[in-house]
């Protein structure tokens, strides 16, 4: 136990590769085997992350369980993690959602031992960018992330459908997904590495607490390795700023860095989507809670009108996208832009109000901040039912349009019920998570943004529109004769899946306090 | 005395390679297992050098020195330090897997394995050599070989063609390097009154600026013709895709770092002033070398030409990060050499692997391989994502380095290199899917097989060797970092 608790980060981080490894030495053709041992496995670092919740002290100030290993001392690099609340959340989020979608997965029928490895070696990459302190350490976690995602959708993605590319020549459409995917975020990743090295060779460290003090004080002009930039710290400094911004702008994705999303989301297999709406449009969220906002405070301020812009813009065209979609999927895939950027718009009024002197300001970006976290976490529960029930119903009827679907509420009343449910959390409905997390962006922003709130308040309106509307076509109006006889209720693996998001969504509906409590203490350090 | 052991690695292969000229030629198992036994030799000997080099007292090590011809002052004078450590491993490591990749060679086989050791023990001589005079001798060594290998073994194709444009190309790129050599040996003679090959003295010969920065370009780019700099670049990929599969992984996996290394050595080294002087505009062409060479990478069709190309690509960092002259450049381009070496060698291998089966390495008449061979493509993916800079791979560990390097020498050219990155990530994708994944053609349905099992000991330890440096840098980044301060005291402090 002293051992466990002493090590708590690193076991969590690398007892997935730990599953990888045993997965990958059992006999390929034992499928059942194999799914079996992946998912029990999974719990292993759920379990440890829930003693890690337990075991956090909420009144402490700074980071928790920090470890600090030597890594790559030529560059002044260490493996250093630690969790803060906000992190916690995210790393509590990540452990809860791998075990649900491997459950989703036993219908995967193809190497689907390749396909557990990979997810094993995906969710490690998650947990690493959630829990580094170091920021060379943080950016290899953050790229290795896209490696196994890239090949989930390439290879298990949907197998229907072609694009056509620039010349005429059709690919699949799971191919063409998956390379946008990866080429739109390495590029995107390139400022990041580029700002980082800058970062690093100025400051002779990587360590992230290190550099919010020396970083964000640094005001006199660069030198680099004693060859003076000609240029003014403060536009050095914007510059950077834009690099990691767009970086984390892409993965969240914020509009109009967004268009790799629908393709990407709708191609990916079931938990693949569950993944990625869940936790991996995260991280680009958590990149600003955890390196922007502290690393760059004036630019941050600064720019923080365009970034609440921004925000809107994803609110609203989020939701009048996934209005105009036809495919099930698609149509929650663009419903995460729009989710997401009401986790902007909280991060960009807690910017904006960053360093007042105003009391009752620095009160409502506090609001703001925790509904922004607090919208990270609902998201990823309410996007990965989601995906998950639109991933039931495809795999009975192997269509997403939604025109061919209709009254299919009689046919499956308990699927009906449940995706009701989650989509009214996704909706907002008072009671459920996405309620009290909007909310209190909403309530944050206001004095912040009075325009930009207002004006995502329309966007709000579409949610509920295409919400309803996805809801019509599939489950109400004239039943489509088609389906009758043809389509079987939900089945006992699949409510395995769902129950539990279900059950946290009610609860944090009902009782938020015990993840605010956590989110709370972490999010006042932004004073 | 102590052990010779760096002897003893620069002389098993050229004494293993006579002795199997002795084996009659059609006892062709045996002459396998003796490479093979060479091959395992000096892969173990390598391998126990690299680790017992003492990185706290750092310099050179294993010192070993005779007199050779001491009228002209030329001795026999070998020694590793942290820069040369890891590319005797590097060499050790694609010996040993070019010898279980060329097992199916039925071909004379005897003077097949005979030639290519006589080329390992001139690069291994290289990287060991103290004396610049052995130096000379030694890369002659290494390249006559190449000519036969490729004329004799290689793709019918071009062979005649790709084996005389490289060796002409060497050869005269190792004239102008002689020319620059002489010159020192004249000027430090003369200066001093001790006439010598010695490196070790020649470092401290203290030559004016003005004649550092007239000869250093002599120097520098006949060495770097082989590590592929722009514009002399062209013969390379000429070579790599006529060459034999293990020829090809010497090849680029370790002679192009011969060119790179010689040009540290012998360029950087000894005329520190000339190289801050010239290095200014040679950057720009290690630029190009680095964009461009991935540019046309990308616009192949040949799976062997793209390889090619990648390879001039890196190489372009390795030179780049020689040319920042600061200490995260040099150790960058330290790690890249072994990087890419071990990369390169695996990427051979899997090419080889592939046209072996399929006869052809036209990309759009590929496809499918997965399910044939189903670990050559993770072997290809691991190397694919090493040379596209993907953390946690090798290859990161060692760009990051070299883009810090250029951030301290002149930001612009890191902000353009790094495009690369991205050139470089599009056709690697394009080849995994193009060749291993979709469906397999008709015409191969039955008629390709998997590889070997040692094949397959081949890529599964070119492969892991990628992912430990990778994760635990630790294991090479303390030695090449002892080496860089070495050239750095050369370079004035810094």
């Amino acid at each position: 136990m002293e051992f466990i608790l002493n090590n708590l980060l690193t076991l969590i981080l690398f007892t997935p590769v730990l599953a990888a490894v045993i997965v990958m030495l059992l006999p390929g053709e034992q499928e059942q085997l194999i799914r079996w041992t992946a998912f029990i496995l999974s719990f292993i670092p759920l379990a440890l992350s829930i003693v890690l919740w337990v075991s956090f002290d909420r009144t402490a100030v700074g980071f928790q369980f920090e470890q600090q290993i030597e890594w790559y001392k030529a560059l002044n690099s260490s493996f250093h993690v630690g969790v803060d609340g906000i992190s916690l959340t995210m790393v509590l989020l990540t452990t809860l959602l791998t075990p649900l979608a491997l459950l989703a997965s036993f219908s995967i029928r193809d190497r689907i031992k390749s396909y557990m490895v990979l997810f094993f070696l995906l969710e490690m990459g998650m947990l690493g960018v959630f829990m580094m302190l170091d920021l060379l350490l943080f950016f290899v976690f953050w790229e290795f992330g896209l490696v196994p995602m890239y090949f989930l959708i390439n290879q298990w993605g949907s197998e229907k459908g072609e694009r056509e590319i620039w010349g005429g020549r059709k690919v699949p459409a799971r191919t063409y997904a998956s390379i946008k995917f990866m080429i739109y975020t390495m590029a995107g990743s390139l400022g990041l590495l580029l700002a980082i090295q800058m970062i690093g060779l100025v400051s002779g460290t990587f360590d992230i607490p290190e550099l919010m003090k020396s970083w964000t004080s640094l005001n006199t002009p660069l030198t680099l390795k004693g060859v003076p930039i000609n240029l003014p710290i403060t536009t050095v400094k914007a510059i950077a700023f834009w690099a990691f911004a767009i970086a984390f702008a892409i993965k969240v994705p914020v509009w109009p860095f967004h268009t790799w999303l629908p393709d990407a989301h709708t191609e990916a297999p079931t938990a693949g989507s569950m993944i990625l709406a869940g936790v991996l449009l995260k991280l680009g969220a958590y990149g600003f809670l955890r390196l922007v906002l502290p690393l760059y405070p004036e630019e941050s301020k600064y720019f923080a009108g365009v970034l609440a812009f921004l925000a809107v813009m994803a609110i609203i065209f989020g939701a009048l996208a996934s209005y105009g979609q036809d495919d099930f999927k698609r149509l929650v895939a663009y419903s995460s832009v729009n989710h997401m950027g009401f986790v902007v718009l909280g991060i960009a009024a807690a910017a904006f109000a960053n360093g007042t002197k105003d009391p009752q300001f620095a009160q409502y970006a506090n609001i703001a901040l925790n509904g922004a976290v607090l919208q990270m976490f609902n998201h990823g529960l309410s996007a990965a039912g989601m995906f998950f029930l639109v991933g039931v119903i495809y795999e009975r009827t192997h269509t997403r349009d939604l025109k061919e679907f209709g009254g299919l509420f009689p046919l499956v009343p308990v699927y009906g019920g449940i995706l009701i449910f989650t989509s009214m959390a996704s909706l907002g409905l008072p009671g459920l998570n996405g309620f009290i997390s909007e909310f209190l962006v909403v309530q944050g922003s206001w004095p912040v943004f009075t325009l930009f709130t207002a004006l995502a308040m329309i966007g709000l309106f579409f949610t509920g529109a295409y919400i309803l509307k996805g809801l019509k076509q599939v489950l109400h109006g004239p039943l489509n004769e088609h389906w009758a006889g043809h389509i079987s209720e939900i089945n006992a693996r699949e409510l395995m899946v769902i129950v539990p998001l279900m059950v946290m969504i009610l609860w944090i509906g009902i009782w938020p306090s015990w993840i605010l409590d956590v989110i709370n203490h972490a999010v006042a350090v932004f004073k | 005395m102590q052990f010779p052991i760096l002897s003893i690695i620069v002389f098993t292969p050229i004494v293993t390679g006579l002795l199997i000229l002795l084996i009659p030629a059609e006892r062709k198992t045996e002459i396998r297992v003796a490479a093979l036994a060479a091959g395992a030799f000096a892969l173990l000997l390598s391998i126990w050098a690299y680790f017992s080099y003492d990185i706290a007292a750092g310099g050179y090590q294993f010192i070993e020195k005779y007199d050779w011809l001491p009228a002209l002052g030329i001795s026999y004078h070998v020694g590793m330090d942290g820069m040369n450590g890891p590319l005797v491993l590097l060499t050790g490591i694609v010996m040993f897997t070019g010898v279980l990749i060329s097992w199916g060679i039925d071909d004379r086989p005897r003077e097949f394995f005979a030639f290519l050791f006589i080329l390992a023990t001139g690069v291994f001589g290289v990287f060991v050599t103290l004396d610049l005079f052995m130096l000379f001798f030694f890369y002659e060594i290494a390249v006559f070989p190449m000519y036969l290998l490729i004329s004799i073994w290689g793709w019918k194709v071009t062979r005649e063609y790709a084996a005389m444009k490289l060796t002409l190309y060497l050869f005269i790129g190792s004239v102008v390097s002689l020319v620059g050599a002489l010159a020192m040996y004249v000027t430090a003679g003369t200066a001093t009154g001790q006439w010598t090959f010695d490196m070790l003295v020649l470092e401290k010969a203290g030559f004016s600026t003005s004649f550092q920065t007239l000869w250093f370009p002599f120097v520098f780019f006949g060495f770097a013709v082989l590590g592929g700099i722009f514009p002399f670049h062209n013969w390379s990929p000429d070579g790599h895709v006529a060459a034999p599969t293990a020829v090809s992984m010497f090849h680029a996996g370790v002679l192009m770092k011969l060119g790179a290394f010689a040009a540290l050595r012998v360029g950087i080294m000894l005329l520190p002033e000339g190289a801050k002087v010239h290095m200014g505009w040679i950057i720009l062409l290690t630029l190009v070398n680095v964009v461009y060479g991935a540019f046309i990478a990308s616009v192949q069709t040949d799976f062997k030409y793209v390889i090619g190309f990648s390879s001039v690509s890196h190489m372009g960092l390795v030179s780049m990060g020689f040319a920042t002259l600061n200490r995260e450049g040099m150790l960058g381009a330290g790690l890249q050499m072994f990087s890419h070496g071990v990369m390169t060698a695996l990427f051979f291998a899997v090419v080889g692997m592939v046209y072996d089966q399929a006869h052809t390495r036209e990309i759009p008449k590929l496809g499918g391989f997965r399910k044939v061979m189903p670990l050559v493509p993770i072997a290809f993916i691991i190397g694919g994502l090493v040379s596209m800079g993907m953390p946690g791979f090798s290859g990161f560990i060692a760009e990051f380095p070299i883009f810090m390097g250029l951030w301290g020498y002149k930001p612009w050219i890191a902000i353009v290199a790094a495009l690369s990155i991205v050139i470089t990530a599009s056709y690697i994708i394009r080849i995994i899917g193009n060749v291993f994944f979709g469906s397999l053609p008709e015409e191969f349905e039955g008629h390709v097989h998997d590889v070997t099992v040692l094949d397959k000991v081949a890529l599964v330890f070119l492969s892991a060797v990628l992912v430990i440096v990778g994760v635990y840098p630790r294991i090479m980044v303390p030695m090449v970092e002892s080496g860089v301060n070495y050239v750095l005291r050369l370079l004035g402090g810094a």
